[in-house]
């Protein structure tokens, strides 16, 4: 039981990049992963004659409501305070963590099951438990590949989606019983009886824990309804059984009334895992059925983000995860070479929000892209990733080499006669270019060619032979 | 609990100088909202055909075939007391039961071998079902541990589409939407029923 790894001091992305595409295992198994997914979502979307118009609600209602999020928040704390929950406010991960460890702490217990959850992974709530003496059961199957295998989530849908079935029964053989029930004997690496050792390994625990802890997808502002999305039946477990539900959520997860419920239950499921409708849905508000619970609402950097002009659609995302099941360079280079639990398109401009662009990694994320605008297509909430991705560029401080090369340029484009003399000497040069640049330009030319130079500009062509008639 | 107000006041004062000057935006609900499909379609088949798209165990019947279809189902299952909650219409579950009235307790709950429910709404174009905890649904745990769930929906209760669905809920009760038996897609993103969750869901939809 080792603690987590975690992502900090990580080197930037290119360098992440380049070492995971030469693992031949992950990028088989992420562009088997990828390109099932991908097909399953546009037969799913493609099946709903008013997907364009839901996208626009979507975008419109997530937009109208980060406008007015204070007024939203405020009334959805009084509609869970009136149904008998209890709302807290994190300003940033330590003060969530904090408030997390006091309320489970309060009920005596020293362990918890958890619901797969993004803004739980974000603050690294399950390793401050464990500073507190408190155990965090994952009990989504991927997550419990993850904490099983004293790994990191590579996907936001799927953590486990760089693992394929042989090394999952490996990780399940191995770890299952330092953590709980052992796996069955002789289990096969059949995706079933791998589900079936899942069941029988979190059964008992399910049955006995008294403390829950979750994410939410969706808060209801004008009836305080939280709503949690999910496929195996851990999640119903989890927020139906324990005595005491701590759900952590972070505040652009708001919709201001119940009947917005109605666009996103359409679009996040045919986005997430290209189903008609997920499994299960469940939603509850304040306390249900004898149970105690607890709101935590999360900042810890969101306010930042809401800031930006161009950077805020960042906030309308859902999670689905569309987006990195499109993107050619997250198919290639994996989710963990982001250094974030949010990798891919959406991890790109979402985490040096978040994060700042202070360190070599989230300095590098805006240009982990080709720009190709997939993710646009595919975004269910219209989140213009590749306008964010350009728009960080240009926050982010450039290395020295090309900072002089691109004011270098600038001298030379800025007037038109040393554009028509640097034609001119780069014409009878032409021969003395190499093919790779030296020194610090040599960034350049390992991953692109060099232009060919023309013997003569087009100008020079033009004025000699009057436009191509002598 | 001070550390509270003001983390309260700090993420509030913080939004209200991120927003200040941002555009708000309009509304405009142009997608499909009063359940008329693109072509006039049985709501019922539609239903079935989706339900069964799930692997979940699907049965038309008429009114009077309700007890013959429940009591075939849990005799195929070797369900012999199935658990059914409070209000479920006298004559549809077998006369040997167990009620949640004590309240059970989760391992009696996990021994169960099924449950026999109603629902509130399902929904066509989705093949979901609507659980709101009223009469003949009960608590949420009675349709998650044990390992098999009989649903009974009555025609008259579907509707197309999730927009029909979400209007007729009432978000103060703790709802459950069902489609189709538990599930997981996360080894190779490869769809694989039975986890956590019911793994058999059996639906006798009431012509």
């Amino acid at each position: 039981m080792s603690g987590r790894a975690t992502f900090l001091g990580m080197p930037a992305f290119p360098v992440n990049a380049a070492a995971a595409v030469q693992d031949s295992q992950l990028r088989f198994n992420l562009r088997k992963a990828t390109h099932t997914i991908r097909g399953r979502r546009a037969s799913v979307v493609a099946e709903v004659p008013d997907w364009a118009e839901l996208r626009a609600a979507g975008r419109q209602i997530k937009d109208h409501t980060l406008r007015n999020l204070e007024r939203y928040l405020l009334r959805l704390e009084e509609a869970v305070t009136r149904a008998g929950g209890h709302v807290h406010w994190a300003a940033d991960a330590r003060e969530a963590n904090r408030i997390v460890a006091g309320l489970v702490r309060a009920t005596g217990e020293t362990s918890v099951v958890k619901v797969k959850s993004m803004a739980t992974q974000e603050i690294g709530l399950n390793e401050a438990l464990a500073a507190e003496g408190i155990t965090a059961y994952e009990t989504d199957l991927a997550e419990l590949i993850v904490q099983l295998g004293d790994d990191w989530p590579s996907h936001i849908l799927v953590p486990a989606i760089h693992r394929n079935r042989s090394e999952i029964r490996e990780i399940f053989l191995e770890k299952m019983a330092e953590w709980g029930r052992a796996a069955p004997e002789g289990l096969t690496d059949e995706p079933r009886a791998l589900a079936e050792a899942a069941r029988l390994h979190l059964r008992e625990r399910f049955l006995s824990t008294k403390v829950a802890i979750s994410g939410a997808n969706f808060m209801i502002a004008e009836t305080g309804t939280l709503v949690v999305l999910e496929s195996e039946g851990n999640g119903r477990m989890c927020l139906t059984l324990p005595e005491t539900l701590i759900s952590v959520v972070g505040i652009e997860k708001l919709l201001p009334s119940w009947r917005d419920l109605e666009v996103f239950l359409q679009l996040l499921p045919r986005s997430s895992t290209g189903e008609r409708m997920n499994p299960y849905t469940s939603t509850w508000t304040g306390a249900v059925e004898g149970q105690e619970f607890h709101l935590v609402l999360l900042d810890n950097g969101r306010t930042g983000v809401l800031a930006d002009e161009v950077g805020r659609q960042a906030l309308r995302c859902i999670r689905c995860s569309a987006c990195l099941n499109v993107c050619p360079v997250y198919e290639r280079a994996g989710g963990h070479a982001y250094g974030s639990v949010y990798p891919g398109p959406i991890g790109a401009i979402l985490t040096p929000q978040l994060r700042g662009t202070t360190s070599d990694l989230d300095a590098s994320l805006p240009y982990a892209s080709t720009l190709c605008g997939a993710c646009f297509d595919v975004c269910p909430v219209a989140i213009d990733i590749p306008e964010v991705l350009v728009h960080l560029r240009g926050r982010v401080r450039h290395p020295r080499a090309e900072r002089l090369g691109m004011r270098a340029a600038g001298w030379v484009f800025d007037r038109q006669e040393r554009l028509t003399r640097a034609e001119r000497v780069a014409g009878r040069l032409r021969r003395f270019v190499p093919r790779r640049l030296p020194g610090p330009l040599s960034a350049w030319t390992e991953t692109r060619d060099l232009p060919d130079i023309p013997p003569e500009s087009f100008r020079d062509w033009w004025d000699r032979t009057d436009g191509g008639t002598r | 609990m001070n550390g509270r107000a003001d983390g309260r006041e700090l993420i509030l004062s913080r939004i209200r100088a991120a927003v200040a000057s941002a555009p708000d935006v309009e509304i405009t609900r142009a997608y499909r909202t009063s359940g008329v499909p693109p072509e006039p379609v049985d709501l019922v088949e539609l239903f079935a055909e989706r339900v069964a798209d799930y692997r979940a165990v699907v049965h038309v019947v008429e009114e009077e075939g309700v007890p013959a279809a429940i009591a075939a189902a849990l005799a195929l299952r070797g369900v012999g007391r199935p658990v059914v909650p409070d209000g479920l219409p006298p004559g549809w579950a077998p006369r040997e039961t167990v009620t949640d009235d004590p309240p059970l307790g989760p391992a009696e709950l996990d021994a169960a071998g099924g449950v026999v429910t109603g629902c509130a709404v399902a929904i066509a174009e989705t093949g979901t079902i609507v659980l709101d905890a009223g009469p003949g649904q009960g608590r949420r745990a009675l349709t998650l541990v044990p390992d098999y769930h009989l649903c009974v929906v009555r025609a008259g209760q579907i509707v197309a589409g999730v927009p029909q669905a979400v209007a007729l809920l009432d978000p103060a009760r703790p709802l459950t939407w069902i489609s189709g038996p538990s599930a997981t897609s996360d080894i190779e993103l490869n769809r694989v029923e039975g986890v956590h969750g019911p793994r058999t869901l059996e639906v006798v939809i009431v012509r």
